[in-house]
């Protein structure tokens, strides 16, 4: 009889985390720092792994992890207001409790990138899960070539981590162009969506890594202009979303294709959901 | 209406004949003279079981604290219930099941299990339709959880049929690669008692899935019910040590060689009584390479997105979570509950759900059902069981649009609705 094993811990419970911090960063997006419970160790992820967040009485969802990945002690979660749950959650005080459990899914391929010129295109909210790996990357810098990072949003008003923004595109180790949808008179950056940024991005296609995240459309247009600049389609890295009640592959909510996207992602070489991504409703 | 592979029956009683009770002269181990062994038999080994000793049988599986639970008539179907006594059981009953169509119909003896599966499968007693996972109660600006004891009652299924043993192990594999634990507890503490088809029903297709007719060898006990104008009984085969326990005090017989060849004569009479068949042969692939496929569009103009093929499927696991708080707000439970890729608001992404089309939940439901669901548990997702054929409103029949997709294929770079 091959019975599953009783010795595995309860993956649905939460741990208690507190809220340190909260941070507005646009209308309808917040970014809120969670300290872990005393004595519980601490959340190590890999960038690209996301969590389930909980708040009592409300709900869970999967929200990316958006700190640095060298500082466990600090849980940091980019929360745009998307629905009932996202938008409590966005609204936490400090002090609050927020229930966490995680990490889930597979990061980006940092290992693969060492020694290659990097391309992070990030679209909207796809900026806060890359952050991560961006900060990584730029903690061990001699690692890699070039670092071209694109980042679009509707308005500049959409932009989150402005701050922080501001101090990578002072850098002259990288190159951090911004662009958005639609702008006032006031905005003297670029308009246009992200991939007419590509022409002027620099990078060896032959030798390099391709990091995207966003609506799943940017992320099939921005992988496709790649592709065509001569970049290898599993060079190529997106990170998908899905609905998720889970996170540990058993909810059915977030297949695509053979994928779960919890548990086989959010990180999947391009190479693999091409097909994929060229039917609708799959 | 054809109505294949299903035996006809006329609706003969016997006059005032007690079908519950089983007249002496029909148990020839009775009359032989010998009297039954009591010992436990080794895993492996095979006795016979007197039909009139079932109710012994019944009553040792309850002595060792099991929870009998099996097929048993109601509301026009056989269904899963518990079991307390053999007069609980379909005795005499069958059915016809065919696209959309079951009917319950009186079989001229009074066999036991007479019939195929219904619209029940175990997985209501492994992962039951409704079940809390934890609950947390406010304790100021904080929470405490505790987890959903995992204690329960071991249940003994009677009556597991070759398909649903292998819907179990399917199972198995997907809670247990989830660390589910209310699940992995249930089926730990469970006993599968299986029975041998006597025949195939009109949706049946286990053999073309190669779970059946035979029942496998994870089982802890298998019957098989023979039965002859002048003979009822069962040969009982031992599946594993808990099987073997449950006879330490059950009259048994020796079984014989003849007894061994009548087993194999009914379950080559039910695997030549198959109502439907698939061809399997590179089905992965069929279906991964024709997400463009006319048929697609045809079948979701059929389908009602009702939801009963992944409810009636014994091995649908799709699930959603539910958070129930009382008035108070100071409890909170979380439950999950059984859900369907019929839902619209299963792939439901910012708002508005992916798969917006019936047709689209029909090819992601088929498609994961026969194709990658190799890819993911390393089996088919499919046993042949033919509930979602019998209980689909519309009579939308999987063996039927597996066909319609092989007879013209589309190739992989033509198909399509590329956007």
């Amino acid at each position: 009889m091959n019975a599953p094993s009783l010795e595995t811990p309860n993956p649905w419970l939460l741990a208690p985390y507190s809220v340190q911090e909260r941070k507005a960063e646009t209308a309808d997006t917040a970014t809120i720092v969670l300290a872990p419970p005393t004595g519980h160790p601490p959340l190590r992820f890999e960038p690209g792994q996301f969590n389930m967040l909980y708040l009592f009485g409300v709900g869970e969802i999967p929200v990316s992890i958006c700190g640095d990945p060298t500082d466990p002690e600090h849980v940091v979660h980019t929360i745009r207001s998307a629905g009932r749950i996202s938008a409590a959650l966005g609204g936490v005080t400090t002090g609050a409790t927020v229930g966490v459990r995680g990490p889930y899914g597979t990061g980006w391929p940092i290992e693969e990138a060492t020694g290659k010129d990097v391309v992070i295109v990030a679209g909207g909210l796809g900026l806060p899960p890359l952050r991560p790996v961006l900060l990584e990357m730029l903690r061990r810098r001699d690692r890699y070539g070039r670092i071209e990072i694109i980042y679009g949003a509707k308005s500049p008003r959409d932009l989150v981590y402005y701050d922080q923004i501001q101090a990578w595109r002072a850098r002259s180790d990288l190159r951090f162009q911004t662009t958005v949808d639609t702008a006032g008179p006031d905005w003297y950056g670029d308009v246009g969506v992200v991939t007419t940024r590509l022409p002027d991005s620099r990078f060896e296609p032959k030798n390099t890594i391709a990091l995207i995240c966003g609506p799943e459309i940017m992320m099939k247009l921005a992988a496709q202009a790649l592709v065509q600049r001569g970049v290898d389609r599993n060079a190529i890295w997106v990170s998908l979303e899905r609905n998720m009640k889970c996170a540990i592959g058993l909810c059915g909510h977030c297949q695509f294709g053979s994928d779960f996207v919890c548990r086989d992602g959010p990180v999947v070489r391009y190479g693999t959901v091409e097909r994929a991504f060229a039917f609708r409703e799959l | 209406m054809t109505r294949r592979g299903v035996t006809r029956n006329l609706d003969i009683v016997i006059a005032g004949a007690s079908l519950e009770r089983v007249p002496e002269f029909l148990t020839d181990e009775r009359k032989s003279g010998r009297t039954p062994g009591m010992t436990e038999p080794a895993v492996g080994e095979k006795r016979i079981l007197a039909r009139a000793d079932f109710p012994i049988f019944l009553g040792a599986l309850r002595d060792l604290g099991y929870r009998v639970v099996g097929p048993t008539v109601r509301d026009g179907a056989i269904v899963y219930g518990p079991i307390t006594r053999v007069e609980d059981l379909p005795i005499g009953w069958t059915e016809r099941q065919d696209a959309g169509a079951y009917r319950l119909d009186r079989r001229s003896d009074g066999a036991l299990f007479g019939y195929v599966v219904g619209p029940h499968s175990w997985k209501k007693y492994l992962f039951p339709a409704h079940e809390r996972l934890w609950t947390a109660s406010r304790e100021g600006s904080r929470f405490a959880m505790a987890p959903e004891p995992v204690d329960g009652p071991s249940f003994a299924f009677l009556g597991v049929r070759a398909c649903e043993l292998a819907s179990i192990a399917i199972q198995d594999r997907v809670f247990a690669r989830a660390g589910d634990p209310g699940y992995a507890a249930r089926r730990t503490r469970t006993l599968r008692i299986a029975v041998q088809c006597g025949q195939a029903g009109g949706t049946c297709f286990c053999a073309s899935m190669g779970t059946g007719p035979a029942v496998g060898p994870s089982h802890d006990l298998a019957l098989t019910e023979i039965l002859t104008p002048q003979r009822h009984s069962f040969l009982v085969e031992v599946g594993s040590v808990a099987g073997a326990r449950v006879l330490a005090t059950v009259p048994l017989w020796p079984a014989t060689a003849e007894d061994e060849r009548a087993v194999e004569r009914i379950v080559a009479r039910t695997a030549a009584s198959m109502g439907r068949r698939m061809d399997v042969s590179g089905i992965r692939d069929l279906l991964v390479n024709n997400p463009g496929h006319p048929r697609w569009e045809l079948v979701g103009q059929r389908c009602l997105a009702c939801t009963n093929c992944t409810m009636v499927c014994p091995t649908c696991f799709c699930q959603t979570t539910e958070e129930v708080p009382n008035l108070s707000g100071e409890k909170v439970e979380r439950w999950r509950r059984w859900d369907s890729c019929f839902n619209s608001a299963f792939s439901e992404l910012h708002g508005s759900p992916i798969r917006k089309s019936t047709s689209s939940r029909y090819r992601q439901w088929m498609t994961h059902k026969l194709a990658t669901w190799h890819d993911q548990f390393d089996s088919s997702g499919c046993v042949g069981c033919g509930r979602c054929i019998t209980w689909c409103p519309v009579g939308i029949d999987i063996t039927e649009e597996v066909a319609a997709i092989r007879v013209a294929p589309a190739t992989p770079r033509a198909a399509g609705d590329r956007t």
